[in-house]
């Protein structure tokens, strides 16, 4: 008789199955490369946790809920990681996500965080950046970009990449009813606008625009990984955008402790210490050893301008037809 | 085509069977992402410019395109010269490259900092300024003259030796010959190159933003990426893909209406020598567009390959790997894209007239269709039976076969058409049919076109991101899209390295299969 058999091979691979439970997290494709904080994460996460962290990607936060939101519940994603501010208000409306439920560990971000379903894991400010070399003088506003006419910069699409629509933000925050005189004074500063940050990172690195928007942690890259301190971000005197990017379990998980277990540890020192020098960010909470030398040079803003969730989710779209209106002409 | 008694039993029902498949790629998954939508979709005054912006860039870019390769191919066509060879086959690598590698390198020479710019600054000019309509379209013509040049380049060399051999022995001059063999030529060759380029140039959407300078350069591709991603409304990215999918139904409809099938008959497959283009004047005019046409393909090209020869020595690791994986999906997408194009193309020249016109656009629509609705559609249809993250690779392989589809039916077609006029009935009396057919009259007259499409699939595939980047599996990356990691990394000079690599392996295919289809052409 061979059922017997059959029988208890099936019984072995289910209770194999059961020994390790797989969490599986949902990410932004740039979290795990070789390069991005994933394989290091993955290697602590499973020595403690007795589980299988299983990374899936989508392009970035944006292409992320896009596929939450098709999955709907029956979404094998326990754990979504990668949001950020802009994103937070329309990921709590599709009701997929269950508060955390976790005590937090003090955060050192430059904002209160009260939010019951989303926890901080990294932050950074948006900020031109330039090469010192090329612009010993960089504008300090953007009224001072404004006036600055032989500068050309690089930003990205707000409706293709997230510190395109972070750009927008900071403009609305900064300026409020001005936001579409600035744009307008902004349009011919603005060589061209990309899809993503890649692009537009690129065309400054080759010399084909003065400024880029990016993050304020960039020239810890160059500094760091290329020894080069050439390359620095312009403090501009309305204050700086902040970004915030956060991860929430997803309700329907059938993980729900494993996946607090790894918020958790997503706010322990195991994951924090790997931001810095992978994500290029600020971990939302510092380890215990302290930021890599070399973020100590970075310019810190003294105002962090943010809309909180429901502000940005408002005037999103009266904004994003601003800047269309103002950059078409 | 006249009717005959069933000479490609199998073919018929194979062609009709690939161009469904294809039509459930692109209208099945649109119907998929609209099926999904909540509520009614309408468009917005932004909506009506993007298609405007969309409808014109497209229209100019293929123009440009295909007006610039008629005096390229022309001049490639009648001449030869050591390096002929290689440059055909290196005309085909701006059309392969990804995105991003080809706007760096058009920067590098186009750009406010790039070669020219640099040149024209000790004369007190420039730097020159290419953001808006005029970007765009040069970073169109950039990639698809050559594959304008190669399209209609295998029209002129379709043309039997002997008919340019009886021409020069009844004196033809070399507007007799224009008039009388190379026009007609054009006439069947023509509105399908122009077509396919049109359809790429519709759904462009990276370089369109990038090179056009802002939101001014809105396409509908990136209208349908803001409904999506931005707006979450399924309907309103639905809605806009049919639109997409409509336009590019009407342009190949006008686009076959305007074909005459050419009929310069049967010949011996002998090598082209021509005779009636010896003049001095005429030498120097095709010497000025090949070089010409060299300098603005070629340079850029050149600017990617000395930006990445320093990177490339000490790639990671898992760069090779990713560089294997894509060659792996390169290989099942070209063969994939024979199995599909050869029955269709069968299928469509035996059914002849507007049922066989239709079944080619059957073929069309997948360039049509909006790469992120295709892909959304996928995962709508596959999410509820089947892991997409376990299937990445295999679908892939099938979009980009479905990508490379048109082009191979552009390719294949006339070449099954010509041959079946020109043997056909002497096939039939010999009682010649299915594969003994295929196999003895088709496919020696097919290695030529056969080869290009395995090369250009396989060259396609290998550049593409596609829809890898929709459904991700970290430990199965593809090449390009390891490259944008790299990017996304900061690690630049790694990523201009992959950058090389990618160049080198897609062209590396293209060659050896195109190279593959001629042999026995040649001998």
């Amino acid at each position: 008789m061979r059922l017997p058999l059959i029988a208890a091979g099936i019984l072995c691979a289910t209770t194999a199955v059961a020994e390790t439970p797989v969490l599986t997290v949902y990410t932004y494709d740039s979290f795990i490369s070789d390069w991005g904080p994933g394989p290091q994460i993955k290697t602590a996460f499973e020595a403690i946790c007795g589980c299988d962290l299983r990374f899936v990607a989508a392009g970035d936060g944006a292409a992320l809920l896009a596929r939450l939101r098709l999955e709907g519940a029956r979404s094998p994603a326990d754990v979504v990681l990668g949001l950020d501010t802009n994103l937070i208000a329309a990921a709590a409306e599709t009701g997929l996500f269950a508060p955390h439920g976790i005590a937090p560990p003090a955060l050192d971000l430059p904002v209160e965080w009260t939010d019951a379903t989303f926890l901080p894991y990294d932050w950074g400010h948006f900020a031109f950046v330039y090469d010192k070399t090329r612009l010993p003088e960089p504008p300090d506003s953007f009224e001072a970009l404004i006036a600055a006419e032989d500068l050309k910069i690089v930003i990205q699409d707000p409706r293709s990449s997230t510190p395109g629509l972070g750009l927008l933000m900071w403009v609305k925050a900064a300026h409020g009813d001005r936001a579409p005189q600035i744009w307008t004074g902004l349009a011919p500063r603005i060589l061209t606008v990309t899809k993503g940050w890649s692009e537009s990172y690129g065309m400054f690195l080759d010399g084909e625009a003065d400024m880029v928007l990016s993050y304020t942690t960039s020239p810890a890259y160059h500094l760091i990984a290329e020894d080069d301190d050439s390359k620095a971000a312009a403090p501009f005197a309305e204050g700086h955008y902040l970004q915030v990017e956060v991860a929430g379990r997803v309700a329907s998980s059938d993980q729900p402790e494993l996946a607090q277990d790894f918020l958790r540890f997503m706010l322990s020192d195991a994951f924090q210490s790997v931001i810095a020098t992978t994500n290029w960010m600020y971990p939302a909470v510092t380890p215990a050893a302290g930021l890599p030398e070399g973020f100590q040079t970075l310019f810190r803003p003294e105002t962090s301008l943010l809309l909180s969730a429901e502000k940005a989710a408002a005037v999103r779209d009266t904004a994003l037809a601003e800047w269309r209106d103002a950059l078409s002409r | 085509m006249a009717r005959r008694a069933q000479p490609l039993g199998l073919a018929l029902p194979a062609g009709l069977a690939a161009a469904g498949a294809m039509l459930g790629l692109s209208l099945g998954t649109l119907a998929a992402v609209a099926w999904r939508a909540e509520g009614a979709a309408t468009l917005g005054p932004a909506d009506w410019a993007a298609l405007r912006f969309t409808l014109t860039q497209a229209l100019l870019s293929a123009a440009l395109s295909v007006a610039l390769a008629v005096p390229v191919a022309r001049a490639l066509a009648r001449r030869q010269f050591p390096g002929r060879a290689l440059l055909i086959a290196l005309l085909g690598a701006p059309f392969i490259l990804p995105v991003i590698v080809a706007v760096i390198g058009l920067l590098a020479v186009f750009g406010r900092s790039g070669l020219i710019s640099q040149a024209l600054a000790p004369l007190g000019l420039g730097p020159i300024d290419i953001y808006g309509l005029g970007g765009v379209v040069l970073a169109h013509v950039f990639f698809n003259l050559p594959l304008a040049t190669r399209l209609i380049l295998q029209g002129w060399l379709a043309i039997p030796a002997e008919r340019f051999r009886l021409a020069a022995s009844l004196g033809f001059s070399a507007r007799d010959m224009a008039r009388l063999l190379e026009w007609p030529m054009l006439r069947s060759v023509l509105p399908g190159a122009f077509l396919v380029i049109f359809l790429i140039c519709m759904t462009s959407f990276a370089v369109a933003l990038t090179l056009g300078g802002g939101p001014r350069a809105t396409t509908v591709e990136l209208a349908i990426y803001q409904a999506f991603r931005f707006e979450f409304d399924l309907g309103r990215a639905a809605l806009l893909s049919l639109i997409q999918v409509a336009l590019c139904a009407g342009a190949a409809a006008l686009a076959f209406a305007v074909t005459v099938p050419g009929g310069f008959g049967a010949g011996l497959d002998r090598p082209l020598t021509r005779r009636d283009a010896g003049g001095t004047g005429l030498r120097l005019l095709d010497g000025l567009w090949i070089g010409l046409a060299a300098l603005f393909l070629l340079v850029p090209l050149g600017m990617i390959v000395a930006r990445g020869l320093t990177g490339i020595l000490d790639l990671p690791p898992s760069v090779w790997q990713a560089a294997e994986r894509s060659l792996a999906v390169a290989l099942g997408s070209a063969a994939l894209t024979l199995i599909l194009a050869l029955p269709m193309a069968l299928a469509a020249v035996r059914l002849g007239g507007a049922p066989g016109a239709a079944l080619q656009a059957a073929g069309l629509m997948t360039i049509a269709a909006s790469p992120l609705v295709m892909g959304t559609g996928l995962f709508i249809l596959l999410f509820p039976l089947a892991d997409p993250v376990a299937l990445a690779l295999p679908l892939t392989a099938l979009v980009n076969a479905a990508m490379s589809l048109p082009f191979a039916l552009r390719a294949l077609t006339p070449a099954v058409a010509e041959a079946e006029a020109a043997f056909g009935r002497l096939a039939d009396s010999l009682g010649l049919r299915g594969t003994a057919r295929l196999r003895l009259v088709l496919l020696p007259r097919l290695r030529r076109p056969i080869g290009f499409t395995l090369g250009l699939a396989a060259a396609l595939s290998m550049g593409d991101l596609g829809v890898i980047a929709l459904f991700a599996d970290p430990d199965r990356a593809t090449l390009p899209l390891q490259l944008y990691r790299l990017v996304a990394a900061y690690r630049m000079e790694a990523a201009a390295g992959a950058a090389l690599l990618l160049l080198a392996l897609s062209l590396g295919l293209f060659w050896i299969f195109d190279r593959g289809g001629r042999i026995h052409a040649q001998a």
